[in-house]
Parts: structure tokens; sequence; C-alpha cells
């Protein structure tokens, strides 16, 4: 019954889907409103159509209905109802309608706002939301449909959504469960935010795309979409920070970024939402770049379904990929139509594109915003390429090759060194013309100031110069944005008396948007020390110890007290050592680093003891154990310095991004005298 | 079926002869080379099953036979370029971190390389262009907005707001 009603649900959702994209079109060419207006409550209508999906395959979750091949797969009766939940997007298509259903959301949402304005935008948008719904529900429903169902035929076990010649229903006792490397906090909601990130993109794309096709080309589209780009780029970053966390807790492998396939593939859209949010600054405040600023959207948008096709297609292969399926065709179609239509568009209104204004100095705002850009988009081209070459020379020479983290580390590491000087420098910059005479006389006390980023960490004993260039980057940046501030807050007390928190909270809220940059920066800043912890200073050593055995690493110690295996509810067995962490002679810490083994999935899951401060982590990993009579474990170690800075800048970032999206204050109309 | 155990009694001398040529080497390889050393090499391999996850973190039983071939291969004397290039032979170069440089190979070093060169020069060209495209009239416009935005705005903003206070009040 569920079953019926998930997949009723679905199916209508395409046809509402389509019917409101035909409705939009033929309202506009036609000029008649009705029919727009009609196709914007099939938009709003796809939400709740696609919830009462989500909801028949949460119940069928959660009562255990192994009978549908879904639940079969990715659930388990001894799983909680928590992970019942989470395996929602443990497998391709649970996770593709849950896709859907946020994509679903975002366009049910835009219909939401007043469109008194932009009325002439409204078919266009819904045209390209509806599009691209219906063509994931299309997905969900002919190619990776949750509810279809076992059954037992004379030809063996079919899969199938209605009942087969001859079929009969199967019930199976009990599934397979849920991957146990997604049983963890950090991948709960790290798809879900990934995804939240992925979609919300659709938006800011379907302003782009109705500003073209309508050629109203002035800045409406951007005032239109920012809140919804910055949500997107919010959700997207929190992704990859989630995702981060949870490779660092549960893949054991000591780090959290590994290069991997579908690691870069999140970061793809990232690299050109980032460098989209800057040109579009400059759109705003000098009206340029307004090609580049399509571009980005475009590249952006079509970078999100080429991520979603890595992912799915089972082209790649990574921690992350689905299995093999039949839809990689289809996604590449889906991808070169839009990339098709869009960029005709785009170069059907390039000329009103072009903006009249021009850079006319090196060291103006919008020319380092720019250089800027090209810093990511350097690391967005190795990336892609990075990925796809393994593909392309299996093409010419059929030979594999892989491309794994030297090869990216190369170019992200200077460009990131880059970046960061374009971030001490960009506060202090203005718009139009600024001369180098100009930004040097603001940016000596800066300068000097974070010469204490060079002298500290050579006063430690630091001799490995790219660190010290870091640590001073790190510095400096810091220091251009503190003293920035300070002078602002300064300027502000001299015409204005006040306590200080007062001329703080005042300078602050004149230019929340430019202060909300200031402080995501400053958080970028600090997971950039998170990353120079963890790129030049980490260490690790394995050894296999006898119980009270020791291992030292740095002048840390750690001593193996003990294994204990013993079995768990929700189906585990688990071998869990004690471990005492020492320094100086002093136990410091006691750690239990664990490997469990999942009886249903038959998989195991490492999960590391962390000993975790602002100066450094110790990190063990269990990595094997003799039988109980030989008493003696495996243990990698690692000495990963300043990690903590990178979720503590995540943190911040947060907070930065909350604080720039905050609606602003309803303006009070101003009263005229009659 | 003579062939055979001559063919062994062969293979025997020689190992004799090579165990007596080199007795150094011997002494050498007693030394049992550590899990350290081990995972140094294993770091920089992937192997074909478990791909994107290098050999010194992943804890697939195949990986943990090859992680054994590298601990016997260093109990032999072997060198860490040997011991790469040994399964370089046997499963090719995508046991490797990096497409080795050679050949087809170096697309891929060069590819993003040019791209990011040309977006430079394309960039500097297009300042170029900008800069001499109305040089006089823009930037002296600029400097006077460049002065104002830094100095005044705050003063101006804060007026205007003192402005709009007194005539709401008004």
């Amino acid at each position: 019954m569920a079953t019926d009603i998930g997949f009723g649900s679905l199916l209508i959702t395409l046809i509402v889907s389509i019917y409101g994209l035909g409705a939009a079109v033929y309202g506009e060419k036609e000029k008649k409103k009705a029919w727009i207006l009609s196709a914007k409550q099939a938009m709003r209508l796809v939400f709740p159509l696609l919830t009462i999906s989500i909801i028949s395959l949460l119940y069928l979750l959660l009562t255990d209905k192994f009978e549908v091949v879904y639940v079969q797969e990715v659930s388990s009766r001894s799983m909680p109802d928590y992970l019942k939940i989470t395996a929602l997007w443990g497998g391709q298509s649970g996770s593709l309608l849950f896709w859907s259903w946020l994509l679903a959301g975002f366009t049910s949402a835009v219909t939401l706002r007043k469109w008194d304005r932009d009325q002439d935008f409204l078919p266009w948008v819904i045209v390209v939301s509806l599009a691209t719904l219906a063509f994931f529900v299309l997905l969900n429903t002919f190619f990776e449909n949750p509810f279809i169902r076992y059954w037992e035929t004379s030809e063996g076990i079919a899969r199938a959504f209605s009942r087969p010649l001859g079929g009969v229903p199967i019930f199976p006792s009990d599934g397979r469960g849920l991957n146990p490397l997604l049983r963890h906090p950090g991948m709960i909601i790290h798809p879900p935010m990934q995804y939240l990130g992925f979609v919300a993109f659709i938006v800011p794309y379907a302003y782009a795309m109705a500003s073209l096709i309508t050629g109203r080309t002035d800045d409406r589209w951007i005032q239109l979409s920012r809140r919804w780009t910055l949500w997107a780029w919010l959700f997207l970053s929190l992704g990859l920070v989630l995702g981060a966390r949870w490779a660092y807790d549960v893949l054991g492998w000591g780090g959290y970024w590994g290069w991997d396939p579908v690691e870069i593939s999140a970061l793809m859209p990232w690299l050109s939402g980032t460098a989209f949010l800057h040109t579009v600054l400059i759109q705003e405040r000098r009206g340029m770049f307004k090609q580049l600023t399509m571009v980005l959207i475009i590249l952006t948008f079509n970078l999100v379904i080429f991520g979603t096709f890595l992912t799915r297609s089972g082209l790649l292969s990574s921690v992350h990929s689905f299995t093999q399926s039949t839809i990689g065709p289809i996604f590449l179609a889906f991808i070169s139509l839009i990339l098709i239509v869009s960029l005709w568009l785009l170069n059907k209104r390039w000329n009103i594109l072009k903006s009249r204004q021009v850079v006319t100095s090196y060291f103006s705002k919008e020319a380092l915003i720019i250089i800027s850009v090209v810093l990511f988009l350097g690391i967005l081209v190795t990336s892609f390429w990075g990925v796809i070459f393994p593909k392309i020379s299996e093409l010419v020479t059929g030979q594999k090759v892989t491309v794994g983290p030297p090869f990216y580390e190369r170019v992200a590491a200077p460009i990131l060194g880059g970046l960061l000087i374009i971030m001490a420098i960009c506060p202090l910059a203005v718009w139009g013309y600024a001369s180098f005479k100009h930004l040097g006389r603001l940016l000596w006390k800066p300068f000097i100031l974070s010469i204490v980023g060079i002298v500290l960490p050579l006063y430690a004993g630091m001799t490995h110069w790219p660190a010290v260039v870091a640590f001073w980057l790190v510095a400096f940046v810091l220091a251009v944005n503190a003293i920035e501030f300070f002078r602002r807050t300064k300027l502000r007390r001299k015409k204005h008396i006040g306590s200080l928190w007062e001329s703080v909270v005042h300078v602050f809220n004149k230019n929340r948007r430019a202060y909300s940059a200031m402080i995501i920066h400053i958080a970028v800043v600090l997971m950039a020390l998170g990353i120079i912890g963890i790129e030049f200073f980490q260490t690790e050593t394995q050894g296999t110890l006898p119980e009270g055995g020791e291992l030292g690493l740095g002048s840390y110690k750690m001593v193996f007290e003990k294994l204990d295996v013993f079995d768990t509810d929700g189906g585990r067995n688990v071998a869990r050592a004690v471990v005492s962490v020492e320094r100086d002679g002093q136990i410091i810490d006691v750690l239990y680093p664990r490997r469990d083994y999942f009886y249903d999935s038959g998989q195991p899951m490492t999960i590391p003891g962390v000993r975790s401060t602002l100066v450094d982590d110790f990190y063990v990993i269990l990595v094997d154990w003799k039988a109980i009579t030989a008493e003696s474990a495996t243990f990698k170690v690692y000495h990963n310095p300043l990690v903590k800075w990178m979720w503590i800048g995540a943190w911040i970032f947060i907070f930065g991004v909350v604080l720039a999206t905050w609606p602003d204050k309803k303006i009070k109309p101003f009263p005229v005298r009659s | 079926m003579i062939k055979q155990p001559k063919r062994i009694l062969t293979l025997l001398t020689s190992v004799l002869i090579l165990v007596a040529l080199f007795p150094g080497s011997a002494v050498a390889q007693g030394s049992d080379p550590t899990d350290d050393d081990v995972n140094a090499i294993a770091k920089q391999l992937y192997c074909p099953v478990c791909e994107n996850i290098p050999l010194d973190a992943c804890g697939t039983t195949a990986c943990e036979q090859w992680r054994g071939i590298i601990r016997d291969k260093l109990r032999e004397g072997w060198t860490e370029d040997q011991i790469k290039a040994y399964f370089v032979d046997q499963y090719g170069d995508r046991v490797l971190a990096e497409p080795p440089r050679s050949g087809f190979n170096w697309v891929v070093y060069i590819v993003p390389l040019l791209v990011f060169v040309g977006g430079i020069i394309l960039l500097y060209f297009a300042f170029q262009r900008w800069r001499t495209a109305e040089p006089e009239e823009s930037s002296r416009k600029g400097v006077k907005r460049a002065a104002d935005s830094r100095n005044s705005t705050d003063e101006y903003i804060s007026r205007v707001e003192e402005e709009l206070r007194k005539r709401s009040k008004g």
C-alpha cells in the first residue's frame, strides 16, 4: 500500500512538473497570464507531492518492509530508528528521491515570494526549475525506483513494481543493513547538507537563465537570488566540512581530505560558486564582469549536475560511489543539454552583457577579486582534469592510471597561498582606482604586526620554509582585518559618544555584508591553519604491541593497556582497545580506538581514539589484533598539529554566512507631510 | 622427466653461489623492517581493487597482502624504487599515486598549466587594454572616487542619517 502511494505520488509529480513546464511556455508565448499562474501553482505543488513519496519510503524503512528492494538493501531489523531514517539517503534510488525532494523544496519555495515586480522572470524560472526536477523524478520513476519489490517467478527472483506474470511476493525476514561507514553522526547530516548545497544552486541558475531569456540583464536577477546563493554556498561548505569531519572520524587514514574523485566533485561547484559570489560583488558595485558572472553560474550548476553524475553513474570508484547503474548515459545527455542551451543563450545575450566600465588599476578591489577568481578557477581546472584524466588515459592508451593527492596538492598549495595574500590586501583596496603607493600606506602597519607570524615559528625551531610563509600569511590576513576594523571603530568613536561595544555594533551593522565577509575570511584563514598543520607537520608511526607495550611519537607516548572484544546492540562486534596517552611521564588522557564489525553487512568500521586540543591531535587507530590468547595489537598513531582550527574555522564560517544572509531590518516608510 | 630435476639443481646451485657471493647483504637483510618502513612505501601506492585509497590506509585483505610483499622485499634488501617498480611491473602504472611522467601521461600535467597560464595572459592583456582604453578620464575620476570612498563615506552616511532623523521628527 505504502509503495503504491509513494510511487503514485512520484508519478503525479512527474506529470505535474511536465504540465507546469508546458503551461509556463504556453502562457508566456500566448501572453495568457492564467496559464502562467497555473504553472506557478503546479510548481508549488511538487514539494507536497514528493513529501508524500518521502513519507511513504520512510514508513517502509521504519516498519521493516523488506519485501521492498530498497529497504532490504539498506536497512535491517537491528538498526535503531534514527539509522533507518538515515537509510533514506543510504542507497542510490532512495538518495535520488531525497535529492528530488530537496530540489522540489527549493522549487516550491521560490513560488512563495511576491512576484509583482518580476512577472517577466516567472515563467522562465518555472521552466528551468521544473525541467530539472522532471529530469530527476524521471530517473526515479523509470530507472531508480525505490518502491520496487521482490517477486518469486518461475525464472527466479524478480524485482519489479507491479506483479510479474505468475509472480508471488516474497517477504525476506531481514535486510542487509546500512553500510557501516554511513552509521556515523557526521554521515547522518553530511549528505543532506551536501545535497541542499547542490540543489539550492538551481535558484540562482534559474534566475540567471530567466534573465538571459528575457534579455533583462540588469542586476535584478542577482538581487533576487543573492540570499539563495549564499544559502546554497553555506550548505555546500557545510557539506564539505562535515564530509571532512566524517572522513577524519571514520575512514581511519588520519586525515580529512584525500583528493578522492567524489570529494573533488563536491569541491568543484564550491570553487566556481565561490568565484561566482565574488564576481557578483563586482557586478553589483561596478556593473562589470557581467559575462563572467553568467559563465560562472552556468559552470556552477553544470558542475553540480556533473558531480551528481560522477557519484551515481558508477563511472568512478571511491568511498562514495553508488553501485554500477544504468543512468550514466541519460545523465550525460542531460548535462550536455543544459550546457548547450545555457551557452547558446549566453551567446545570444553576450553583447548586452558587455559593460562600459573598465578595470583601471591592478590594485583596485575589482582587479584583486578577478585575480582571486582566476586562482579559484586554477584549482578548478586542475581538479576537473585530474578527475577525468584516468578515463581519458584509459580511452586513449588503454592504460589505467591513478591521479592522487600529490598531483592536486602541487597546484592547490601555492594557489591557496596566493589567495591568502589577496585576502590580506583586498579589505584595504578600494573600488575603481588605487595605486600601489596608496595601498602600501595602509599595508605597512599590518605587515609589521604580521612579522610575529614569522618570528614565532622560527623561534619555535621551525625550519620548513613553506610552513613559515604559510604562518606569516595567516598572521598577515588576521592583522589586516583586525587593524581595519579597529580603524573604523575608532573613526566612529571620534564622532559619537557611546560605549565601545555600541561603536563596534554600529560599525558592524552599517556595512553588515562587508563585515560578514571579513568574518568569513578570518574563518577561512583559521581553517588554513588546520590545513597547514596536517600538510606540513603530520607525523605517524605504527607498531604491534603486547599488553603494556609502548609506542612513542614525538613528545607523546601511548601505552596499550588492554583489548576487549564484545558484541553490542545493533548487531555489531566491537574490538575496543584501552590506550593511555603519556607526555613527560604523565598520563594525560585515555583513548579507546576501536574496530566495529557489522554482522548484517559483513563490513568493518574503524573508529580512532582522538585526543584533540588547540595545539594538536593525538590520533590512534586500532589496525589489527591477534586472537585473545596472543594479547597483542597493532596500532597506527598520527600526530596532527593544529587540526582543531579546521573545525573552529568552520563554525566561524557558518556564523559569518548566516550573518550575511540574515534579513535586513525593514525600512520604515518615510512619513510624508500632506 | 630428466630435464626437470636438472633445472632445479641448476637453480639451487646458482642460489647457493649467490648467497656465498654476497654474505654481507644477507646480514643486512637480517634486520626486520618496521611497520613505518613498510608504510612509508605503502603510502605511495594504490592497489587496483580499492581505488583511490592509499595502500597504507586500506584495511582490506588484499592490501594487507601487498604490505606483506613490501615487507618481504624490504627484508630481501630491495630499495624503495625497486619495490615500486615491481608493483608497476605486476599491475601497471595505476598503482602509483601519479601517472609517471612519460608519453601520453604528460597531458595530465601540461593541460592545467596551459589553461592556467593562458588565463593569466588573457587577464594581463585585458588589463592592459582596459588601462589604455580611456586612461585619462577614468583614472582621474577614479582617484577622486577612491578618495571619497575611503575617507568620507562614513561621515557622509552618518550625515544623511542625521538629516533623515531630523526630518522624521519634524
